[in-house]
């Protein structure tokens, strides 16, 4: 006979986060282990429209297996997700790709905007590491930063900046990444890893800035997805070799050197 | 992760369900679709490959393709645009690396493949006629010919006779010829593929399409257009196979936007004598096994024995 598996996760708490920003967790029928940067394809309607399954990076886990997401409400699927309740049964592939890797002693880790969900989890590895992670999270306004009380908790230091200065610094989270580095001899900087999901252009500038200050930097990237397990060929990038990478299976962490940026 | 996951065995009645095409026998009458199902292995975490019948790879070239720029898929309303570019390992990386895994498999694997000229498709079959593992050949001919101003195959009876006859005297393994939908009449391309010598014909393949970008004014893909797929052609696709059915000797495989059994029922009792699954698989990758569990349920409910006895009772 042949192997099931079961994917149906039950919604065990649905938060709202400001405007448009929502925290759900779910805890799956079938346990599964997971790595930070890993992610989840959700099926946000039992019909079939929306048809294709939303991905979402795993935002936290649990100690009884639990997983959350964090998401913003850009469109329908999210606009359906955000609107489900407490109890709802939910089909979840979980978890894919790859994940983020071992970092350096002090693994600096950057977000930008939504690009902060998959980043507790990981502060929260290091952390278990023995590692001194740091945060440095950017956005357009401080309603664009989450999380700050969680990384707290975690006495994860911190630094913010926002674009109309309502938090932190005024400018972009690429100014943080210069403050943190431009002090460091080569040793020091060898210690350092970068660790980044955000929107592209930012990833593009903060892989550039640390090729630059001779930094090792990984990125998670986002595409518009169909299977979710490298079979479609949907998720396409272009590595600096010329090859296809699937961000869904290669990905969707990835060193930024690897990555033809534009 | 599947050790630790739990697994069910579903208690399902007793029905025949495989069915025989000829030459292709089948244990069930599921085949994944090419494009949607890769090489399998992409699939092994979240299901057992061998629930189909048959797998269909992703489209083989002569030379590995990169395929077309991002971006490459769209949602679409009840469906997906998809304009992947054929991107493929090629047919001698094919059979070198991935038929290893697919020999495994206790399933029918058919080799899908593609050419841009008559002589591609010639040597392609050439090649993976007599590979050990492969069961079936089928043909895409949805694809253009460069020597003929890129018009494409399936949709000129003369082009697709003169590829068909090429191929079928490469290999010896069954042909299926996997029509394109993108005609004024399917019945033309249905008696050509079956005159050239096809041993079974498959369709549809997409529908050709587009997506429009509203606040751009440009189009969605960066190839401007793609192929339909999913529920949203099913109409369509159970129109044309009803007409290729009543049409053609040889037997039909039957697909387009099939997600559930009664979907698959609805093309079986039409007279496909088996189905593809494509875009089903992303949006739920155990859907072959849903479907046949939901198959032989709702047969048993008919007192049916054996699906052969249920395919081509539809009346009208
Ligand atoms: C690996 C990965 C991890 C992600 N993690 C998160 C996360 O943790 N939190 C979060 O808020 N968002 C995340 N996203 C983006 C999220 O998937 C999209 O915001 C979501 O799919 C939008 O769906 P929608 O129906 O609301 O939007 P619509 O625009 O209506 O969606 C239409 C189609 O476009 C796709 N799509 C739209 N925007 C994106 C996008 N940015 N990336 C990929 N596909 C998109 C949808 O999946 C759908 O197929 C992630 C994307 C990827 C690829
Ligand atoms: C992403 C994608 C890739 C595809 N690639 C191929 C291919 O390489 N060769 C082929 O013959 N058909 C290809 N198809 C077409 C499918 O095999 C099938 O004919 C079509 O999707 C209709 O079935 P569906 O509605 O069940 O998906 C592809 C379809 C999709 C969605
Ligand atoms: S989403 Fe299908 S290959 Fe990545």
């Amino acid at each position: 006979m042949a192997i099931r598996q079961d994917n149906s996760c039950t919604i065990e708490a649905i938060e709202r986060i400001g405007e448009d920003y929502f925290r759900i967790a779910f805890s799956p029928r079938v346990p599964f282990g997971s790595r930070p940067g890993q992610f989840v394809m959700v099926r946000v309607s039992s019909g079939v429209d929306p048809l294709l399954r939303r991905p979402f990076s795993i935002h936290r886990v649990t100690a009884e297996g639990n997983f959350e997401i964090l998401f913003r409400v850009v469109g329908r699927g999210t606009g359906l997700l955000s609107k489900m309740s407490v109890g709802d049964e939910v089909d979840v592939l979980a978890p894919l790709g790859t994940g983020f890797g071992e970092g350096g002693v002090r693994p600096l880790i950057v977000g930008g905007g939504i690009g902060v969900a998959p980043l507790l989890y990981l502060a929260e590895h290091y952390i278990s590491e023995g590692k001194r992670p740091k945060l440095l999270l950017g956005g357009r306004s401080d309603r664009d930063l989450l999380c700050h009380d969680d990384f707290a908790c975690l006495a994860v230091p911190s630094a913010y900046s926002t674009e109309d200065g309502t938090l932190g610094e005024t400018g972009l989270v690429t100014e943080l990444i210069k403050r943190e580095l431009e002090p460091l001899d080569a040793a020091q900087r060898d210690e350092v890893s970068v660790h980044a999901c955000g929107p592209v252009p930012m990833l593009a500038a903060v892989a550039r800035l640390c090729v630059g200050y001779g930094v090792y930097c990984e990125v998670s990237l986002e595409s518009h997805m169909a299977c979710g397990v490298g079979a479609c060929l949907g998720c396409i990038v272009k590595s600096i070799d010329d090859k296809n990478l699937r961000v869904c299976k290669d990905g969707p962490v990835f060193d930024a050197t690897l990555i033809e940026w534009f | 992760m599947s050790e630790e996951s739990k697994t069910t065995t579903t208690t399902t009645p007793n029905v025949d369900i495989s069915v025989e095409l000829g030459s292709l026998k089948l244990k069930n009458p599921l085949i994944a679709a090419s494009g949607t199902f890769g090489y399998a292995h992409e699939f092994k975490d979240q299901m057992d490959p061998s629930v189909y019948g048959g797998i269909s790879v992703k489209g083989l070239s002569l030379q590995p393709r990169t395929g077309n720029p991002m971006p490459r898929i769209v949602e679409t309303p009840s469906g997906m645009l998809n304009a992947i570019g054929l991107e493929n390992v090629g047919v001698d990386a094919f059979i070198r690396h991935k038929m290893g895994y697919l020999r495994t498999l206790d399933t029918v694997i058919i080799a899908n493949f593609f050419g841009n000229t008559v002589e591609e498709y010639g040597e392609c079959a050439a090649k993976l006629d007599g590979v050990e593992g492969i069961g079936a050949l089928e043909m895409n001919i949805s694809c253009p010919n460069v020597k003929a101003g890129g018009i494409a195959f399936g949709t000129d009876p003369v082009l697709a006779t003169e590829v068909i006859k090429k191929v079928k005297s490469k290999s010896t393994l069954p042909l299926i010829v996997k029509l394109s939908p993108n005609v004024t009449d399917i019945r033309v391309m249905v008696r050509a593929a079956e005159q050239a010598g096809a041993d079974i014909i498959s369709l549809v393949n997409t529908f050709t399409g587009m997506a429009v970008d509203l606040d751009r004014r440009r189009p969605v893909l960066a190839n401007v257009t793609g192929g339909l797929s999913g529920p949203a052609i099913k109409p369509l696709a159970l129109r044309m196979v009803m007409e290729a059915v009543e049409t053609a000797t040889i037997p039909v495989i039957g697909l387009g936007g099939i997600v559930t059994s009664r979907d698959a029922l609805e093309f079986l009792c039409l007279g496909a004598s088996a189905v593809q699954v494509g875009t089903a698989n992303f949006v739920n990758p155990t859907a072959a096994l849903d479907i046949l569990t939901g198959m032989k349920q709702y047969l048993a409910g008919l007192g049916v024995e054996k699906l052969s006895d249920f395919i081509g009772t539809f009346s009208r």
